[in-house]
C-alpha cells in the first residue's frame, strides 16, 4: 500500500513539473501579442490556464499522498512552513515554498476580477521564482534523484524554459508586434511652434458702457 | 447587451478579436475595432453572448466588461 | 468688521442689470464682495436646486449640460463631494483665470451653495497653479461652513476633463478615466461627485441671490443667461468679455474693439470646436451655431485673418492636440500623430494621392475609441476645417496656397 502511495507521489510530482513547464513557457509566449507555438492567442491563454489547474490538482494529490505516507514523515504544518520537515528538510522545504507560491498564483488568478489587475499581475510575477524552486525540489527530494530518466526530463524542462526566456529577452520577440507607439510618449512634433497667444494678452475684464444685448435684457 | 472596452486598460493583445471575429476586427495597431462602427460600447447579438463572456474572461488586461 | 458684514448685510433687492453680471457683481476682496452682494445666502439645498432648474442654468465648462440635472443626480447619492473646476486646459481660453483672480468670492460662494444643494461633505477647488495663491488668500478671509481643499491642476489640455479632475482630486493622475463608472455615482474616493466649472458656480451664486427670473432677463428663452467669452486674435482689445447667449458675432467683436484686419472665419468653442464663417449676423448660441456643427463651448472666439491660411492654422492646433494625448488609449496614442502628420502634409501643400481619404479614414479610426472625447474633438475641428476651407483644400492638393501668408512662414492662429 505504501509503495502505491510512494509511486503516486513520485508520478504526480514529475507530471506536475512537466505541466508547470508548459504553463511557464505559454505564459512567456502570451506576452508576444501574436499567435505562437502554432496556437492562436486565445488558445495560448486557455491551455496556460488549463495546464496550471491540472498541475494544481496533481500537486494536491502529490502532497496528500505524502501526508499519508509514513516514510515521508510529513505533517500538515509542513505544507505552509518550509524547512521544518523531519525528513530531508531542505528539499521538502523547497517543495513547500513552491506549493505556497502555486496556491497564491492560482487563487489570485481565479479571483483576479475581484482583486484588480495590479494585484493579480504583481503576484503572478512570482511564477518566475516558483518554477526554479519546484525544479530544484524535484531534483533533490525524490528517491529518483540520480536516476537517469528523471534527470533527462528535468534537463529537458530546464532547457525549454531557458530557451523561452532567451527568446523573450531577445530582439525577435517584439511584444505586441512592434507596430505601434509605446504608450505615454508625446508626439515628436515637426518644427512647428505651437502658439499660445493667450499668455501674452492682458486679461482685464472690460466694462463696456454700452451693453451688448439681444433677447431681452434690461 | 454591450461589450464595454476600457480603453485605458486595453493593450491590443487581440484575444477578443480572435474570439469574436463577427463583431470585432483589428485596427492598424492591433486594437479591437467594432465592425458596427461603435467606439467603446459594442452591441453583442444574443447568439454570441457566450463567446463574449469567454472574451471578457480571457482578456489579459481585464479591459472588457459585459453590460 | 468682516464678521458682522457676513451675516447682517442682505443682498440688494435687484441683481446687476444688463449683461455684465459677473463683471459687475464680481469684486476681489471679501469686504467689497459682501457689500455688493450680501453674505452667503441661507437658502436650503432643495430650494437651490429648484432655483437652478427654473433658471435653466447650463454648464459653462464647454459641454453645456443642464446644471440642475447634475445637482439632482448627485443629491440622490450619499456623502457627496463637490468640486469646482477652474483648470482651463484650453490655451485659447482665459475666463476661468480671470474669474478666479477678479471674482473669487463669487466662485467660492457658488461652491458652498452647490455643495449644500447636493449635501456634500467635502468641497474641493481645482485651479491652475498660478491661481492657487490667490484662491488661498480669498479662502483665508472667509469663514465657510464647509472647508475647501485647493488643488493645483497640471497645465495640460485633458487635465480639465471631468474624470481627470476627479482622479486628480482623489490623489491620482490628472488623466481621464474609463466611463463605465459615472462620476456622479462613484467619483472621488468612490463617492458621488459633482464637478462644476467655476463660471457655472459664479452664476449659481447670483441665481440664488436674485432668482431665476433675473437670470433669464439676459440671453434667449432656450439658452438663458450670460457667458464669459475669450476673444483673441486680430481684434483691437483681446480679453475676456461677458456676453448674453444669442449675441451676434458682430456685436461680440465690437465688444473687443473691432477687428484689426479683414477676417475669413472664426474658431468658436475652443480647440475642440469648429470654424464658422466671419459673418456678423452669426448668432453665438447652440441654436445659432448648430448649422456649422459648432457650439459656444467654453466661450472661445478666435477670428482668423483673411490673409492667413485656414489649413495652416488648423494644422497648428491639430499638432498641439496630438501632443496633448494622455497616452493611455491605443487608438488615440497612435492615431492622432498620424492624423496630425497627414494634416500637416495638406497644410504644407505636400499632396499625395488619397491624402484626403487618409484623413477621413484615420478620423473614423479614432472617434469614440478612447476614454475621453479628445480624439472626437480633434476630428470635429478637422472635419470643420475641411468644410470651411474647401477651396483651400483643392488648391493645396494641387500644390499651392491661396493665402497671402502660406505655410512657409511660421504662422499662428492669432496674428
Amino acid at each position: 500500500m505504501t509503495e502505491a502511495l510512494w509511486y503516486t507521489a513520485r508520478g504526480t510530482g514529475v507530471v506536475s513539473l512537466l505541466l508547470l513547464t508548459i504553463v511557464v513557457v505559454l505564459g512567456i509566449g502570451s506576452r508576444a501579442g501574436r499567435p505562437v507555438f502554432g496556437l492562436p492567442r486565445f488558445a495560448v491563454s486557455l491551455v496556460h490556464r488549463n495546464a496550471s489547474l491540472m498541475a494544481t490538482v496533481l500537486i494536491a494529490i502529490h502532497v496528500t499522498t505524502l501526508l499519508t505516507d509514513p516514510y515521508a514523515h510529513l505533517k500538515l504544518l509542513d505544507l505552509l512552513v518550509p524547512f521544518d520537515a523531519a525528513y530531508r528538510a531542505a528539499w521538502v522545504g523547497l517543495g513547500t515554498t513552491a506549493l505556497d507560491l502555486v496556491v497564491a498564483i492560482v487563487v489570485t488568478s481565479l479571483l483576479r476580477r475581484r482583486l484588480g489587475a495590479r494585484t493579480w499581475r504583481a503576484v503572478h510575477w512570482f511564477a518566475y521564482a516558483m518554477w526554479p524552486i519546484a525544479w530544484v525540489h524535484g531534483i533533490g527530494s525524490g528517491t529518483d534523484r540520480g536516476s537517469a530518466w528523471y534527470l533527462a526530463l528535468a534537463v529537458a524542462a530546464a532547457t525549454t524554459v531557458a530557451a523561452a526566456l532567451i527568446w523573450r529577452l531577445g530582439p525577435t520577440f517584439a511584444t505586441l508586434g512592434g507596430r505601434r507607439e509605446p504608450r505615454s510618449t508625446p508626439i515628436a512634433t515637426p518644427n512647428y511652434r505651437i502658439p499660445t497667444p493667450i499668455n501674452r494678452i492682458p486679461t482685464p475684464i472690460n466694462r463696456i458702457p454700452t451693453p451688448i444685448n439681444r433677447g431681452g435684457t434690461q | 447587451m454591450n461589450l464595454h472596452i476600457n480603453w485605458t486598460a486595453c493593450d491590443g493583445r487581440g484575444l477578443c478579436a480572435e474570439l469574436l471575429p463577427e463583431i470585432l476586427a483589428e485596427d492598424d495597431w492591433g486594437y479591437p475595432l467594432a465592425r458596427s462602427g461603435a467606439g467603446a460600447d459594442v452591441p453583442v447579438p444574443p447568439e454570441l453572448r457566450q463567446h463574449a463572456r469567454r472574451a471578457v474572461d480571457r482578456c489579459p488586461r481585464l479591459a472588457l466588461r459585459l453590460g | 468688521m468682516t464678521a458682522m458684514l457676513d451675516t447682517l448685510v442682505p443682498p440688494p433687492r435687484t441683481g446687476p442689470n444688463g449683461s455684465h453680471r459677473l463683471l459687475l457683481a464680481g469684486v476681489t476682496t471679501l469686504d467689497d464682495h459682501v457689500r455688493r452682494n450680501g453674505g452667503l445666502p441661507e437658502t436650503a439645498g432643495r430650494q437651490i436646486r429648484s432655483l437652478v432648474a427654473e433658471a435653466g442654468l447650463t454648464g459653462r465648462g464647454g459641454a453645456g449640460f443642464p446644471t440642475h440635472r447634475k445637482l439632482d443626480a448627485v443629491a440622490s447619492g450619499r456623502r457627496a463631494v463637490a468640486v469646482g473646476n477652474g483648470a482651463e486646459g484650453e490655451p485659447a481660453s482665459r475666463k476661468d483665470h480671470a474669474l478666479l483672480s477678479h471674482a473669487p468670492h463669487l466662485v467660492l460662494d457658488g461652491l458652498q451653495l452647490a455643495a449644500r444643494a447636493v449635501d456634500a461633505r467635502e468641497a474641493h477647488l481645482y485651479v491652475p497653479s498660478d491661481a492657487v495663491a490667490g484662491v488661498h488668500a480669498a479662502l483665508a478671509a472667509r469663514r465657510d461652513p464647509l472647508a475647501v481643499t485647493v488643488h493645483a491642476a497640471p497645465d495640460a489640455f485633458v487635465a480639465g476633463e471631468e474624470s481627470a479632475v476627479v482622479s486628480a482630486v482623489g490623489g491620482g493622475p490628472a488623466i481621464p478615466q474609463d466611463k463605465s463608472v459615472r462620476v456622479i455615482e462613484r467619483g472621488v474616493r468612490g463617492r458621488p461627485t459633482l464637478v462644476q466649472n467655476v463660471e457655472t458656480l459664479a452664476h449659481l451664486a447670483l441665481i440664488v441671490r436674485y432668482g431665476a427670473d433675473w437670470f433669464r432677463r439676459a440671453g434667449t428663452t432656450d439658452e438663458p443667461g450670460t457667458f464669459l467669452a475669450t476673444l483673441t486674435g486680430p481684434v483691437r482689445t483681446p480679453g475676456v468679455y461677458e456676453l448674453p447667449y444669442g449675441v451676434l458675432v458682430g456685436d461680440a467683436i465690437a465688444a473687443a474693439g473691432g477687428v484689426t484686419e479683414p477676417l475669413q472665419a472664426l474658431l468658436v468653442g475652443g480647440y475642440h470646436g469648429a470654424w464658422v464663417p466671419a459673418r456678423p449676423d452669426v448668432e453665438i448660441s447652440r441654436a445659432g451655431l448648430a448649422r456649422y456643427d459648432a457650439s459656444p463651448g467654453a466661450g472661445i472666439v478666435v477670428p482668423l485673418a483673411a490673409r492667413s491660411c485656414g489649413l495652416v492654422a488648423t494644422a497648428h492646433v491639430v499638432t498641439y492636440l496630438a501632443g496633448q494625448r494622455a497616452g493611455q488609449c491605443g487608438p488615440c496614442v497612435n492615431g492622432l500623430p498620424r492624423l496630425a502628420e497627414t494634416f500637416i502634409a495638406l497644410a504644407h501643400c505636400r499632396s499625395y494621392p488619397d491624402l484626403v481619404s487618409q484623413v477621413d479614414r484615420l478620423s473614423r479610426l479614432v472617434v469614440g475609441r478612447g476614454a475621453c472625447k479628445h480624439p472626437d474633438g480633434t476630428v470635429r475641428l478637422i472635419r470643420s476645417s475641411l468644410r470651411m476651407f474647401a477651396p483651400e483644400v483643392s488648391a493645396h492638393l494641387t500644390g499651392w496656397c491661396t493665402a497671402a501668408r502660406p505655410a512657409a512662414h511660421s504662422d499662428r492662429i492669432a496674428s
